[in-house]
This record gives C-alpha cells, structure tokens and sequence, in this order.
C-alpha cells in the first residue's frame, strides 16, 4: 500500500510534516511506501492522510495527528477497524465531489517534485501533440475557442493577448507568469504551483511557443518559499528530460525558463509594474499603451498570463478547445477556483463550473457560515473588488453578473463574513492596504486614497461628520477616473459596496455614533444590569484599568470614562448581567 | 541616521556581485541575496553595490525602500510576520497582534529589548483557510488564539534562554 501525506504549505502549517515523521518512523516495519503529495484544497480537515492500494484510494483520513501514526500502521498490517475515527465523512467527501477540477486535476493526487508521476498522468502529452501537430496560430485558434479568459482578474481573452504577442514585430519575445497573487485571502496560485508545478510548467511553454517566444520567467511573490523550492525542482526536472531548453522534444523549439522572486509590493501584481520590477527596479506601472504585446520586459513584445490561467492550457489542448467551452455560461467559459475563507465552515479550494451561483460555492459545498452564524456578505476581488451582500447570493458566477453587483470575480478569493463584520470597518480595512501599497507615482491614487482612509478612519472612531459618505463617493469616481493603473483605479470599489449595500451601517457610524455590528471599538459601551448582576465581583478584578468598581454581593458599575472596551468583563461575567451596545 | 561605517565584512556580498553585477536587472536579486547575509541591509554595503553596478547610492536605496521585504535595520533572532490578510482580518488577527504586544511589548516594525523578536505585519502568507496565521523564521503556525499566540513565544523565549 502507499501512504500518502498532504504537503501543501497550509497542510505543513497544520502539522503535516509532524504528521509525515511520525509515520516515517514506523514504515520499516511494513512493506507500504511513504510520499506526500500537495495540497488536495480541504484545508478545513488539515492534515490529511491518504491511504492508495495500488492506483486506488482506500482510505482518506483526516485531522490527523502524529499520535495517529500507530493507527495508520496498524491499518495496513491488517486491522480494518484500526482508522475508522479519523476517516472522512461522507458530508466532508462532497467537498470535493461537487466539484469539477481542471486546473487543480492533479492537486493532492501526485507529487509534485515527481516529474515521473506528472507525465504517468497525461503530463506533457499536450506539449507534445502541440509541438509535433499544431502550428502557434492553432493553438491560439484552440484557445480561442475554448473562450479561455485570464484568471489574474480583469478576465481578458487569452487568445487575443497571445495572438498580438504573435504578430507582434521582433525576433525577441517574453512569456512571463504572474505568480504575485497579491489579493489577501488567495491562494489558488500557491496551491497549483506546490502541488502541480509541471502543469504551470507545460501550459507556459505551449504558451512561449504560440507567441513565439523564447525565453519565460515566472514571477513568485516572496511570501511563498515553498512554491518556489518545488518549482525550482521541477523546471530541474524537466530541463534533464529535455522537455526545457534546446529543442524542446527533439523539434525546433527551445524555451528557457526561471523564476524571479518578488521582494514584496502588492503592485507588482500589476502587469506592467511586475515588468518594472523584474527589470529590477522599483515597481510601478508604465502607462498604456503601449501594452506589453507590444513593448513588454525589456520593452520587447511580452505575454504576461496569471498561473491559474496558465493551468488550464495543457487541458484545453488535450481535450479541444469545445470540450471546455462546453462548461459555463454565455460569456464566462470553463471553470473557476475559489480560495473560500473566513467565517465558513469548509475553507478550502473550490473549482466549479461558470455559472454555478455564490450561494452553491459557499453553502452548498462550503457548508455555510461558522457556528451556524448569519451570513453577511462575501467579499470577491480583494482590494480590487467589493461585498456582495445576502440578497445576492443567487447571483451566478460569471464575470458579467458579479461585475453588475459592484464587486469583480477577481483572482477567486472569497471571503466570507457574517453577522460579527462591520462593513465600515472592512472598507477602512481595504483603503488602509491601498494607500500603503499604492506606489505613490500619480497623484488621485497616492492622495485620493490616503484621504478616503482618513475619512474612514474618522468614521470607525466616532468622528463621522453628515456628508462624510457624499465625500467619500465623490472621491471615489474621482480616483477611478483619474489613477493611472488598475490599483488607483479599483481602490474605491470596497467603499463603492458597502456603500450601496450597507449604506445603513454607515449612517449609524456617523449619526448614532453606533457600530450595528459591535466590531468598533471605540463604538462600543458596556453597561452592567444592577437586576442581574451578583455582586461577584469578577470583573471588578479582571479589568485592567480598574473601571469597575462595587462592593461584594452588590451590584457593581462600570465608569465609561475610565473603560478601555477591552471586553475583559463581558467576556467572564458568568450572570450574562454585561450588556454591550 | 548611521552612515557608511556600519564595518560590514563586504568580502561576504562579493561572490554575489561578481556573479550578477553585470547583468542587468538584477538588483533585486542582489538585495535579496545581501539580505540573506547580513540579516539587514546595512548603508556601507547599500554604498558598495551601487559602486560595483555603476548606479548611485540613491537609486538603489530607492529600489530598498519600495519593497517590504527589504529591511534597513537588523531585526531580532526571531522575526514575526503576523498576517494582516483579509481572511485573517476577518477571523480576528488584530487580537492577535493585541496579545504579541502584550507579550513583546512591541508593535509593527519593532524588535523586542532583548533582541529576540521583530514583529512584521504582512499581507496573506496563502494560509487562509487556517487564519488567523503567523510565520516565524519559515514555519507557519495557523489557528490562531490570543494565549495559544502568547505560549508560542514563551516557548521560544525559553528555547532561546537554553542556547
Ligand atoms: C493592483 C493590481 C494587482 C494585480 N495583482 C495580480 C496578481 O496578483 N496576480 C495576477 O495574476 N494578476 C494580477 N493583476 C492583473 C494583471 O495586471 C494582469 O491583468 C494579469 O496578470 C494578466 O493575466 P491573465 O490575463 O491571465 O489574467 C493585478 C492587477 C492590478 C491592477
Ligand atoms: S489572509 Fe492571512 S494567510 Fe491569507
């Protein structure tokens, strides 16, 4: 039998290599072998364990712990029962079930630093039927057809950014990989290149050779050293097959390929701001046009895709351009991955079909919200994108219908919140990573947005003045209309939404001096209820400003001046005699 | 603001210089490797890339500055980077960051009297689904409470106290 152990790095963050050792250290006394693969996207279950006899699963446990290794020994020695605690659930099973992989297919089945297991599973098959079969220009008409569109967010047609890089003058030529996955609360990218480098590996080089380039360079944000040690092993591993390099399968195409670590800059995300940086210099955006089709990475002809775009490549050729266009809806084709986070559930990674809806991804297969909490709002899109509130959860996924709500289908990150989530407080949150990370280079995004987030920050405090939120949107069409890149340019949309959507909870803010959500501090009060309380005097002794004051089996009151709203009192007070508002 | 005489061993960034001084666009990889070295990026050897790649001192502390990465001051034996992502946001990382200043005693971008912890704030290490989360030194520590933050540290403190 094989055991199999999830090594994704949030696997790993849930003890997954403990887990590995553990196991490790047992194996010689059976004749299983042990390998690790990475990451299968049911982060909720982390560490998960897999049991394969032959090409067969037979076991998939999960919430594994080192103590279980004994378990797992016993199981393959022949004791049936031995694991049956810690084996998956059917509910759990549907996480995955409901879903229909293509640029994630080999996540958490392989190993990613086994080049063998990727080619013993289709691995580059595609490349080899593009390169012996099909001219560039068929490749980008099967792409073409495949109605693939960029994954990075803005959601572009793939084939029109490859066929004018292709016509495109000049012998030089760039593929570069956008790897910056910037969008806080995404992680889709990570996963595919640490659990399927080769995948990212064969979609990039059908890439190079449709645009005709010859050299490709995949941009890794710094935060994730794992993705870049096993894509580091895999262009090793594919430069001894020859399927990297010089005559790439014995044919006339040859392709390098290298990875460039980021340093650290949300805007480098920006396609052109990631060739400044690759150029090694500060990251800010060029304007355009000129595109990078036309003047890219050292101002030559340049093709910048996202990986998730990248993953479906080898797909898309092996099985024709129709067969996914056959998913989804009339203008959004293939599928999507969600990175599904925040107060669900089942976080994880969800791939679905186009045109599934929101309340499918997050009910359906997430499980719904955390501690059987009310849903709220889901944010799409990161910093670039809005909230989607609860009456919108019919909306399918589709880069029209979720553009119509205000927020964008962005990279896939999906950040569930719910009732405990001030929308006032996240907007304040989203305007605050805008105006550290904006590169400062035109004026509406630098300024614009560090006013909006005073105003915000003014608003959270209490401080909110009548026609702060008449400000705020009057600042937010002027920055749209005036940034000079995608960052100043979408900034406003978390304010935008929650404006339209929560305009309430602004109002409360700013009128009442309330947070309906009881998230901002500064808003919040405590009150002791003289009926219910004790006189126990708990509180007394547990706040750390000594606000409280009252004498023994007498009820006891709470000096606002003096309060902190740290919550100590409220959160021991065993009569429920606290009251927060 | 100290000045050239931090007495770097630059003899340590050579091998890097000789390998992609001449190649351009390097420079962040160069930073990145003087990094790694030093810990921080000290002024006398910020002065001495620039002389070895024919650029001014300016132009590559402009480069330093932009991105978060780079590190102008030595940090502690152990550097937090506490995630600030959305998902961690939303499953309360502020409490997080709460709890290590009560711990530490410091904030974002301060390293603790001893010496032993710098506290960075960072935006999503792409372990969401286990938020809040912490990175020290490479390792990951997801799930995160107040006093299961504040044991982590005690039990690198103590693990410090016996090396
Ligand atoms: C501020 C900003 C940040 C971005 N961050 C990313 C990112 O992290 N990853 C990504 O693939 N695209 C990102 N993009 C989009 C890229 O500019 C570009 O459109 C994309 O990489 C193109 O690839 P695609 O057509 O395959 O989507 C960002 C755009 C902006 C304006
Ligand atoms: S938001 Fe914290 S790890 Fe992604």
């Amino acid at each position: 039998m094989r055991i199999v152990v999830g090594q994704g790095s949030c696997g790993i963050a849930a003890g997954a290599s403990k887990v590995y050792d553990a196991i490790e250290a047992l194996i010689p006394n059976t004749d299983s072998e042990l390998t690790f693969t990475g990451c299968i996207g049911m982060c909720f279950l982390e560490p998960i364990v897999d049991i394969y006899d032959g090409k067969e699963l037979i076991k998939r446990l999960v919430k594994v712990q080192p103590t279980d290794a004994e378990k797992i020994i016993a199981f393959i020695n022949g004791d049936k029962n031995a694991v049956n605690d810690i084996e998956i659930c059917d509910d759990d099973k549907a996480f995955l079930e409901k879903q229909t992989r293509i640029a994630l297919r080999h996540c958490g089945l392989i190993n990613p630093e086994k080049i063998d297991e990727y080619i013993a599973d289709d691995g580059y098959a595609a490349l080899k039927k593009v390169l012996t079969t099909m001219t560039p220009e068929d490749v980008i008409d099967e792409i073409k057809l495949s109605g693939l569109a960029g994954r990075g967010g803005a959601g572009f047609p793939t084939w029109f950014k490859w066929n004018a890089a292709r016509q495109s003058q000049g012998e030089e030529k760039y593929l570069i990989c956008n790897a910056d996955e910037g969008d806080p609360g995404a992680f889709m990218d990570r996963a595919v290149i640490e659990s399927d480098p080769h995948n990212l590996i064969e979609g990039m080089l059908i890439g190079a050779y449709a645009i005709g380039a010859k050299e490709a360079v995949v941009y890794v944000r710094a935060e994730y050293p794992l993705a870049i040690i096993r894509l580091e092993k895999a262009i090793e591993q594919a430069k001894e097959k020859g399927l990297l390099g010089q005559n790439i399968l014995g044919t006339d195409f040859s392709c390098e390929m290298r990875i460039k670590a980021g340093a650290g800059a949300f805007v480098c995300g920006e396609e052109t701001a990631l060739i400044e940086s690759l150029q090694g210099e500060r990251g800010m955006p060029r304007l355009k046009p000129p595109f990078p089709a036309q003047s890219g990475y050292w101002y030559k002809p340049s093709n910048i895709n996202n990986v998730e775009t990248f993953a479906n490549v080898a797909w898309i050729m092996l099985n024709g351009g129709s067969a996914f266009s056959a998913m989804g809806t009339e203008n959004s084709k293939g599928t999507k991955v969600f990175a599904l986070t925040g107060k669900i559930k089942k976080g994880g990674l969800v791939e679905i079909p186009m045109g599934k809806t929101l309340r499918d991804v997050i009910f359906d297969i997430g499980g719904g919200i955390k501690n059987d909490a009310q849903f709220k709002a889901v944010q799409m899109g990161g910093p670039s994108g809005g909230c989607i509130p609860a009456h919108l959860l019919d909306t399918v996924i589709d880069y029209k219908a979720l553009g119509a709500t205000g927020a964008i289908m962005g990279s896939g990150g999906m950040v569930v919140m719910d009732e405990s989530t001030c929308m006032v407080s996240m907007a304040q949150f989203f305007l605050d990573f805008t105006t550290k990370e904006s590169c400062g280079k035109c004026i509406h995004c630098r300024i614009g947005t560090k006013r909006m987030n005073e105003i915000l920050n003014r608003i959270v405090k209490g401080e909110g003045k009548d026609g702060d939120i008449e400000l705020l949107e009057e600042l937010c069409y002027s920055i749209k209309d005036g940034a000079l890149c995608g960052l100043g340019q979408t900034a406003p949309n978390p304010v935008l939404t929650t404006i339209k959507y929560f305009r309430n909870e602004y109002e409360a803010h700013i009128n009442e001096k309330k947070c309906p959500a009881h998230s901002c501090t500064e808003l919040i009060s405590y009150t002791i209820n003289p009926e219910l309380c004790k006189g126990c005097t708990l509180c007394a002794r547990k706040c750390p400003v000594s606000a409280i004051t009252g004498e023994l089996k007498s009820a006891h009151k709470i000096d606002n001046d003096k309060c902190i709203k740290c919550g100590a009192c409220y959160n021991n007070c065993k009569f429920n005699a606290i009251t927060m508002d | 603001m100290d000045c050239c005489c931090n007495n770097s061993d630059l003899s340590l960034i050579m091998p890097v210089l000789d390998k992609y001084a001449d190649t351009k666009g390097s420079l962040i990889t160069i930073l990145q490797h003087a990094q790694e070295i030093y810990g921080y990026l000290p002024t006398d050897v910020i002065y001495y890339i620039a002389d070895r790649i024919g650029e001014s001192p300016a132009k590559v502390m402009g480069v330093a500055t932009f991105y978060s990465q780079f590190r102008l001051k030595p940090v502690g034996k152990y550097l937090i980077m506490l995630c600030q992502g959305t998902a961690c946001h939303v499953n309360g990382s502020q409490k997080i960051e709460q709890a290590i200043s009560d711990e530490l005693g410091i904030a974002d971008g301060e390293t603790s009297d001893d010496g032993l912890f710098t506290l960075k704030n960072v935006a999503c290490l792409g372990c969401c689904s286990l938020s809040p989360v912490m990175m020290i030194n490479g390792e990951t520590y997801g799930r995160l409470t107040p006093d299961k933050a504040k044991e982590i540290l005690r039990t690198l403190k103590e693990k410090a106290k016996e090396e």
